[in-house]
């Protein structure tokens, strides 16, 4: 138990770092929200130790970090998160292509919240590439449930 | 009787019930934007936040920073010697534009002691480096090494060795968030170097292209021409470049499409300049701004360093010369010019008297807005009506 704890917090601050380390600008619009899908696979493998308030945490961390209003990424992973928790005894038992699909709508209602808040916040920016992230996201969501499942099986 | 239900948690210590916390959670987010975005209630939890955080943006950055450092160690030595010559040479040049440039100064100086007018020269200069961070992709922001502990205030100009490279729109303690010129959600005073025009230079998303979208078709402005900073607004030190206008369309039946390209490099800088200026002492254009009608579609936001109100409310009593104050680069051209040479709509100018001594058009200051530092920061989408204050980026 502690050590799944370790590594779900361990796997948080890894996916807030790569959530603003730099990338060369024509592949930033799509950088994969990796801080959200490990908490969508902690929440699936593990809800006992990935609880709301976690998920709630780091989305209020990637706000400060990249400097928008305070509760606005906090918010998404909430939401997130929450549907998860209600999803996750059907979803556990899904096909990796099916559940990949899931994955990709909760990405994109998450981009919805952030883009609709954005939006309240008079930042609106309203092109296309915005909604890249849900495609990579999902896309390596297959990659993160296998390196997720060799990470959690060592140290269980 | 057991239920199977989606809460998974151990029976005993479960915590409150999923959905009441979801509801509870919510509500803090939403509580914490309103807060945030209306408010400005909870700077010291930004600022405590972001010091916790702190350390994840200098480990962001180490490698970046360290492999410069490395390859620029172990340079070798024909690069070195290549790198001193080319600086040696360039040196010379600046020395020998120094030459004139002091006279030039000195001369400035006592005219506007003529006029009662302190210098806007920049009076003291910081370098801060920029952390190898991504912000939003979609907005042009970056972060600094320097904070509040460096004495940055908000609204504070940032230049670059090119020119103007933007101003600080948040402060932590140890790092700073600038807004760049190319950001949509900016926009800067400033006047062409040749002609003495005045307009504003809105941000366009596009790191090499800035937007003029107040010029007159009538308006005297060419490809080529160098837009200074026109200090209108007090954020800006006046008479430092911008932008270069690369493209001029006369058009439309009103105004022309014009854009510009920024002096400064925005997309590739690593250092840039932190920069104290005197506030001249002359009645404070923000207040003529707040008090213009037309000027509602460009928010200027009142952001007050600590010592500023002060200086704004002492001169707004004290100030002989109404007027705003005049572009450092071109004094003597711009009272003639304005009169006749800018016909842009009272929206374009950002204070709409002219450098002449009148003493007509004193303006009476709003609430809130006697702050003499004021961030020209357009708000495209939300436009609270007058001077009261807000942050730049929002």
């Amino acid at each position: 138990m502690f050590a799944r704890r370790l590594l779900y917090w361990l796997s948080m601050a890894a996916g807030l770092v790569l959530a603003i380390v730099p990338l060369p600008s024509w592949l930033d619009p799509a950088r994969p929200d990796l801080a959200l899908l490990a908490m969508i696979y902690f929440v699936l493998t593990s809800p006992r130790v990935a609880g709301l308030g976690y998920a709630w945490l780091s989305g209020l961390f990637l706000d400060v970090l990249r400097g928008m209003v305070l509760g606005q990424h906090a918010l998404g992973f909430l939401v997130v998160g929450y549907l998860t928790h209600r999803l996750q005894l059907r979803m556990r038992m899904f096909p990796i292509l099916q559940q990949a699909a899931v994955v990709a709508l909760l990405l994109a209602l998450y981009h919805f919240i952030i883009f609709w808040i954005d939006g309240l916040t008079g930042h609106g920016y309203t092109a296309w590439v915005r909604w890249l992230p849900v495609v990579s996201g999902a896309l390596l969501w297959p990659l993160i449930v296998a390196v997720g499942d060799s990470l959690t099986r060592r140290s269980a | 009787m057991v239920e199977l239900t989606h809460d998974s948690r151990p029976i005993i210590g479960r915590g409150p019930p999923l959905t009441a916390y979801f509801l509870t959670l919510t509500a803090i987010s939403i509580g914490l934007m309103v807060a945030d975005q209306r408010f400005h209630q909870i700077d010291r939890v930004r600022e405590l936040l972001s010091s916790v955080v702190h350390p994840v943006q200098r480990a962001v950055d180490f490698p970046f920073r360290a492999t410069s450092w490395v390859t620029g160690s172990f340079a070798d030595r024909g690069r070195l010697r290549q790198e001193n010559l080319e600086l040696t040479t360039r040196l010379r040049l600046a020395n020998l534009q120094l030459q004139r440039f002091a006279a030039l100064e000195e001369e400035n100086r006592r005219l506007r002691d003529m006029r009662e007018n302190t210098t806007g020269i920049a009076e003291k200069v910081l370098v801060a480096s920029i952390l190898n961070v991504d912000l939003d992709p979609f907005r042009h922001r970056v972060l600094l090494d320097k904070g509040a502990k460096d004495g940055v205030f908000r609204g504070q100009a940032v230049l670059d060795g090119e020119g103007i490279f933007g101003q600080v729109a948040k402060v932590n303690a140890a790092t700073a968030e600038v807004i760049l010129i190319s950001d949509a959600e900016h926009a800067i005073p400033v006047q062409s170097n040749r002609s003495g025009v005045r307009t504003i230079a809105v941000g366009t998303g596009d790191a090499n292209k800035l937007s003029l979208p107040f010029v007159t078709v009538e308006a005297d402005l060419q490809e080529g021409d160098l837009l200074l900073s026109s200090g209108m607004g007090g954020v800006f030190p006046p008479g430092y470049p911008v932008a270069q206008v690369s493209k001029v369309k006369r058009a439309g039946s009103t105004f022309a499409v014009v854009e510009a390209k920024p002096t400064a490099q925005l997309d590739r800088a690593r250092e840039v300049l932190l920069v104290w200026f005197k506030e001249p002492a002359f009645e404070s254009p923000g207040a003529a701004v707040a008090g213009t009608p037309g000027a509602a579609s460009k928010t200027e936001t009142a952001d007050a360093p600590p010592a500023s109100p002060g200086a704004a409310a002492a001169s707004m009593t004290a100030a002989p010369t109404a007027g705003a104050r005049p572009a450092i680069a071109t004094p003597a051209r711009t009272t003639a010019q304005d009169a006749t040479q800018t016909p842009a709509p009272a929206a374009a100018q950002p204070a709409p008297s002219t450098p002449t001594p009148t003493p007509t058009s004193t303006p009476t200051p709003t609430p809130g807005s006697q702050a003499g530092e004021r961030a020209a920061t357009s708000e495209a989408n939300s436009a609270p009506a007058t001077g009261a204050p807000q942050g730049p980026g929002e």
